[in-house]
C-alpha cells in the first residue's frame, strides 16, 4: 500500500513538472530556444495568486485566471522584448539572454515583495480512504494529475486538428518553408510562449497547493526539474514532455522514500544520464532522419 | 506580373547577384538557367522576400513587394516551390497540402483545388495519409508542388525541380510544370537541367556569376552557340 501511496503522489509531483515541461519543450520545439526564464513565469505566477487569494479575497479559480492572464502576457512581452531582436543571433546570445531574463524577475520580484517567504493559502486539503482507510489519497493528488491529463489532451488535439496547431508543427519542423506557407512566423512564436507561460501559472497554482510557499527563487529548482523532465521525454516533443514530467515525479518520490532524501537529486539525474547516454533524443525524441 | 529591377543581393562582402533585372510576363513560363553558384536561388528567395536585397526593386502585378514581409507575399499570389524540396516530413501529405492553403479561408474553393492537385498527382492522393518523410525523392517533389498550387498562385517560383530525379521522372515533373501553366499559372523556373528548361520555356535568361548574360526566347537560347557550349554538353 505504501508503494501506491508513493505512487500516487509521485504522480502528482509530476503532473507539475509534466505541465511546466509542456512549456520549456514547445518553446524549444518553435523557437529552438532553451527559454531559461520559464521557472520564473511560475514564480510570477505564484505571486499573481497568491495576492489574488490573500489581498483581493478572490476564489482559488479567479485567482488562478488572473495568474494565468497575467503569466502568458508576461511571458509574450518578455519574447517581443529579450527574444525576438536575437531571432537571427547565435543560439549562445539568447540563451544568455534567457538566464539574464531569469535573474532579472528574480530581482523584480524580490524589490516588489521583499525576500521573505510569504504562506501561500491553503486551497484543497483533505484526502480519501480506499481498501478500508489502508491507502490515503490526497484530493490535490487526484486533481492535479486530472489537470495535467486534460492540458496534455487539449494540447494535443490543438496542435494535430487546429490550424494554428499545424502551422506551429511546420514552424517547427523548417520556419523557411512555413514562411512561404503564408505562415507569420513572429506570430507563432508569440501563441507558442503565450501558452507555455500560461501553463506555467497552472503549474503556479497547483505547486503551490502542495508546497504552500512564496518567494521570488520559487521557480528556480521546478524550472531545472522540468527542464531536465523536457530533455528525458525528448526536447520539442509533447507526449516526451508528459511522459518525462511523471517519470521525474514518480523517480523523485521513489528515491526519497525508498533511498534517500539527499541522494534524491542525483539519483534523477544519473537516471537521466543513463537515458542519454542510450537515447540522445530522450525517450521519445525524434528520430532525424530525412529522406532526400 | 513579375518584374525585377536592378537588384542586387549581398552576403556579407560577396555579392551574389549584381544588378540583374529581368520579367515573367502573365501566363509565361520564363527559365533563368546557370551553372551551380550563378545566384539563381538567390535571386528566387529575393522575389518570394526570404532575402532582402541591397539595391533594386522586385514588382508583382506593377507593386513594389521588396519591402513586403514574405509570408505576406504568398498572399499577393506568389508561391514558391523551395530548392530541395523542404516539406514538412513529419506531417501527412494531406497536411502538407492544407498548410498550402494556409492563408486562405474560401473552404469551397479549397477542396477544389485539392481536387486539382490530387488529379494533376494521383500518387499524392494514394498516399494522402502517408508522413511526407516517407515519400521518394520524385513524390516529395510532387508535394512540394501540390503544395505551392495550393495557394492559388497566380505566378509559381519553382527553384531546380528535377534535381536529383530519374531522367523519367525529371520528363514527368516537366510535363505537369507545362499542364499547371496551361491551366492558367504564370511560371518563373530556375533550373541547372538547361535542355529540359529551354524545352517549356517560353522565355530565357542565362545567369553567369550573378550577372545576366544572355536572354532570348527558349528556342532562340538552345539554338545558341555559347549556350549549347556552356550547358547542354556541345
Amino acid at each position: 500500500m505504501a508503494f501506491l501511496s508513493y505512487l500516487i503522489s509521485g504522480l502528482g509531483l509530476g503532473s507539475v513538472y509534466a505541465i511546466i515541461a509542456l512549456g520549456y519543450s514547445m518553446v524549444y520545439g518553435i523557437a529552438k530556444m532553451l527559454n531559461f526564464a520559464h521557472g520564473d513565469i511560475i514564480m510570477a505566477g505564484a505571486f499573481a495568486s497568491f495576492f489574488a487569494m490573500t489581498a483581493a479575497g478572490m476564489p482559488l479559480i479567479a485567482a488562478a485566471a488572473i495568474a494565468m492572464v497575467l503569466c502568458t502576457l508576461l511571458g509574450v512581452t518578455i519574447e517581443r522584448l529579450a527574444y525576438k531582436p536575437l531571432r537571427n543571433a547565435s543560439s549562445l546570445s539568447v540563451l544568455i539572454t534567457a538566464i539574464g531574463v531569469s535573474y532579472f524577475l528574480q530581482n523584480a520580484a524580490q524589490l516588489m515583495f521583499g525576500s521573505d517567504t510569504k504562506i501561500y493559502p491553503t486551497v484543497l486539503n483533505g484526502s480519501f480512504s480506499l481498501f478500508g482507510g489502508q491507502l490515503s489519497v490526497s484530493y490535490l493528488s487526484i486533481v492535479t494529475i486530472l489537470t495535467c491529463v486534460v492540458i496534455m489532451g487539449a494540447l494535443t488535439l490543438f496542435i494535430n486538428k487546429t490550424k494554428t496547431g499545424k502551422a506551429m508543427r511546420a514552424c517547427s519542423e523548417d520556419k523557411g518553408a512555413a514562411v512561404l506557407m503564408g505562415i507569420n512566423v513572429n506570430r507563432i512564436i508569440s501563441i507558442t510562449f503565450a501558452i507555455g507561460s500560461g501553463l506555467a501559472a497552472v503549474a503556479a497554482v497547483l505547486l503551490c497547493a502542495a508546497y504552500p510557499s512564496v518567494y521570488p527563487t520559487l521557480g528556480s529548482m521546478p524550472g531545472i526539474r522540468a527542464f531536465t523532465a523536457a530533455v528525458f521525454g525528448g526536447i520539442g516533443s509533447i507526449p516526451g514532455a508528459f511522459l518525462g514530467g511523471l517519470m521525474l515525479g514518480v523517480i523523485e518520490t521513489f528515491a526519497k522514500a525508498y533511498i534517500s532524501t539527499q541522494l534524491s537529486d542525483a539519483i534523477v539525474f544519473a537516471v537521466l544520464i543513463i537515458v542519454l547516454l542510450i537515447r540522445p533524443t530522450g525517450l521519445l525524441g525524434k528520430k532525424v532522419s530525412v529522406k532526400v | 506580373m513579375l518584374k525585377v529591377e536592378n537588384l542586387s543581393v549581398r552576403y556579407g562582402m560577396i555579392e551574389a547577384i549584381r544588378n540583374i533585372s529581368f520579367e515573367v510576363n502573365d501566363g509565361e513560363i520564363v527559365t533563368l538557367i546557370g551553372a551551380n553558384g550563378a545566384g539563381k536561388t538567390t535571386t528566387l528567395q529575393t522575389i518570394s522576400g526570404l532575402l532582402k536585397p541591397a539595391s533594386g526593386a522586385v514588382y508583382l502585378d506593377g507593386q513594389d513587394i521588396t519591402k513586403i514581409p514574405p509570408h505576406k507575399i504568398v498572399t499577393m499570389g506568389l508561391a514558391q516551390v523551395p530548392e530541395g524540396r523542404r516539406v514538412f516530413a513529419q506531417m501527412s501529405v494531406l497536411e502538407n497540402l492544407e498548410l498550402g492553403a494556409y492563408y486562405r479561408k474560401d473552404r469551397n474553393a479549397i477542396e477544389a483545388d485539392l481536387k486539382n492537385v490530387f488529379e494533376l498527382f494521383p500518387r499524392l492522393e494514394e498516399r494522402k495519409n502517408q508522413l511526407a518523410g516517407t515519400l521518394s525523392g520524385g513524390e516529395q517533389q510532387m508535394l512540394a508542388m501540390g503544395r505551392a498550387l495550393m495557394a492559388k498562385p497566380k505566378i509559381m517560383l519553382m527553384d531546380e525541380p528535377s534535381m536529383g530525379l530519374s531522367p523519367l521522372l525529371v520528363r514527368e515533373i516537366f510535363r505537369i510544370i507545362e499542364s499547371i501553366n496551361q491551366q492558367g499559372t504564370t511560371v518563373l523556373l530556375v533550373e541547372q537541367n538547361a535542355k529540359m528548361a529551354l524545352g517549356i520555356a517560353d522565355r530565357a535568361y542565362v545567369l553567369e556569376t550573378g550577372k545576366i548574360t544572355l536572354e532570348g526566347t527558349g528556342a532562340e537560347l538552345a539554338a545558341s552557340e555559347q549556350v549549347r557550349k556552356a550547358y547542354l554538353g556541345g
